[in-house]
């Protein structure tokens, strides 16, 4: 799909809405939803995995260095990583406006 | 030749189903249903009709499985009445905005409390706003007639839309009427076989029913208000067609003898037949009243309407439903509402009546026509009249 669903007018939809591309749910940008989100010190992480294995969203990576991040584009701010880690090296934090 | 039998209205929907060869009935079987899939699952256990017949748990699963059976192309059809209809009412507006073209007849019947299985428009006028394109029918021909038009009205890629036909249940449903029935060949030239665009199919995978956050979901709603008002062009076309091939023509909104008429009287169904003969007994007795019938309710007729009823001073209203609280008759409160802006128009008087079953014959039409013409003269302190009701 050319545009987000955000861009398209009446006129683009297909019929029925029917979504004719798969995995379109991709575009959906979850990450609105959030109101706190996760911080890392990563000289606590420890790359055991388990916040990338309890989180809800499936959005946890692991990065250059192996360490696991979270892709804010869908993090819901759900904080379960934040809760499971067992180093203590994910802090919530209040979104600012 | 021409094929003409004596059946039972809901007979002779079967019949024109099967002249339709649809692929798919699911219907529930249990009152309030009508003899229209009785006949059908007879139809198709015979193997004259090559169709599936699902006979499902409950009428909202049956508007469910038409969901999944039009969604694959398969031309569609179910029946329903009353509390049935009630019963489907969720999945009614899935059928019309996933733009799945289904035909259903709908036997018009009262709701309940008190319990009641006779006619009106109750249950009309509960699913007004669903989205489907909506046809009164007076008499069994009309009923033959517009199931045949509803599926290539249906299936046309410019409408894609399900369609009602509506048939007053009992006073229609269940009447024996001589009926024409087209050749097979004859309807098979005039309903092309259905062609539905994206069809659920393995190999080139849709998603259907998707969720429509709040950032598409006011595009998703203008684009079905925009689809079913153009659909008023496609159900004119297929009419004009109809018309041309089987000499029998339909329109939006039908006149009775409203040439010069002061005083008309509207009505929707099979009352309409004696609503006419109670005009042709207020002409013959010097009167100048004339009959306009209702025919397309969804998309609504604004246009024919107004031409309709422009000249007359006085138009009289009679629906078979109740808003409660509200308005009173529900077809009279949109008549009203197409004439508002109008810088001439008819006095209204709204009349509600032939409530569960409840009779209106000839001379009642009279009575309606001679105490609404009153009541436009004279005014009245109610929003409407309840015709007919006992006490003070």
């Amino acid at each position: 799909m050319a545009k987000s669903e955000s861009e398209l007018t009446w006129q683009d939809i297909e019929v029925g809405m029917i979504a004719t591309e798969p995995a379109n749910a991709r575009q959906y940008q979850t990450g609105t939803w959030r109101s706190q989100r996760p911080t890392y010190n990563f000289d606590r992480c420890i790359k055991c995995g388990l916040c990338y294995i309890y989180c809800p969203e499936g959005c946890i990576y692991q990065n250059a260095k192996g360490h696991f991040e979270t892709n804010l584009f869908y993090c819901k701010g759900c904080g379960i990583c934040a809760q499971e880690c067992p180093t203590r090296a994910i802090t919530m934090a209040e979104e600012e406006e | 030749m021409v094929d003409k039998r004596g059946l039972e209205v809901s007979v002779a929907i079967g019949e024109a189903v099967k002249l339709a060869d649809a692929d798919v009935i699911a219907a529930y079987p249990i009152t309030p249903q009508t003899h229209i899939v009785e006949n059908l699952a007879q139809l198709v256990a015979d193997g004259e009709l090559d169709a599936e017949f699902i006979p499902v748990e409950s009428e909202h699963s049956a508007m469910s499985a038409c969901l999944g059976s039009a969604a694959t192309g398969a031309r569609t059809f179910t029946a329903t009445a009353g509390q049935g209809l009630e019963l489907m009412h969720e999945v009614l507006y899935v059928a019309s905005s996933m733009r799945l073209p289904i035909v259903m007849t709908v036997a018009n019947r009262a709701l309940s409390a008190p319990l009641s299985v006779w006619g009106d428009h109750s249950d009309v006028m509960s699913v007004r706003d669903t989205g489907w394109i909506q046809i009164f029918t007076e008499n069994g021909q009309e009923v033959v007639d517009n199931v045949l038009c509803a599926f290539r009205i249906a299936e046309d890629h410019r409408v894609l839309l399900p369609v009602m036909i509506h048939l007053d249940g009992f006073h229609l449903s269940h009447m024996i009427e001589a009926m024409f029935f087209p050749e097979q060949g004859e309807v098979d030239q005039f309903l092309p076989p259905n062609n539905y665009p994206l069809p659920l199919d393995p190999n080139k995978p849709v998603t259907m029913g998707d969720f429509g956050p709040p950032a598409i979901y006011s595009e998703a709603k203008w684009a079905q208000e925009v689809n079913i008002r153009a659909s008023r062009d496609v159900i004119l076309q297929c009419w004009q067609e109809f018309g041309d091939r089987f000499g029998r023509h339909y329109s939006p909104v039908e006149h009775y003898r409203t040439e010069d008429a002061k005083v008309l009287l509207l009505t929707m169904g099979s009352f309409s037949e004696t609503a006419a003969t109670a005009v042709d007994e207020m002409r013959s007795e010097g009167k100048n009243v004339g009959l306009v019938k209702l025919r397309l309710w969804r998309p609504f007729p604004f246009d024919e309407i107004r031409q309709a009823v422009k000249g007359a001073e006085v138009l009289i209203v009679l629906d078979r439903a109740l808003s409660f609280g509200g308005p009173g008759g529900p077809v009279c409160s949109e008549i009203k509402s197409a004439l508002y802006q109008q810088e001439k128009s008819p006095k209204v008087v709204s009349f509600v009546g032939g409530l569960g079953g409840r009779d209106i014959q000839v001379a009642d039409f009279k009575e309606i026509v001679e105490r609404g013409t009153e009541i436009a003269e004279k005014g009245s302190s109610r929003e409407f009249e309840m015709f007919g009701v006992r006490g003070e």
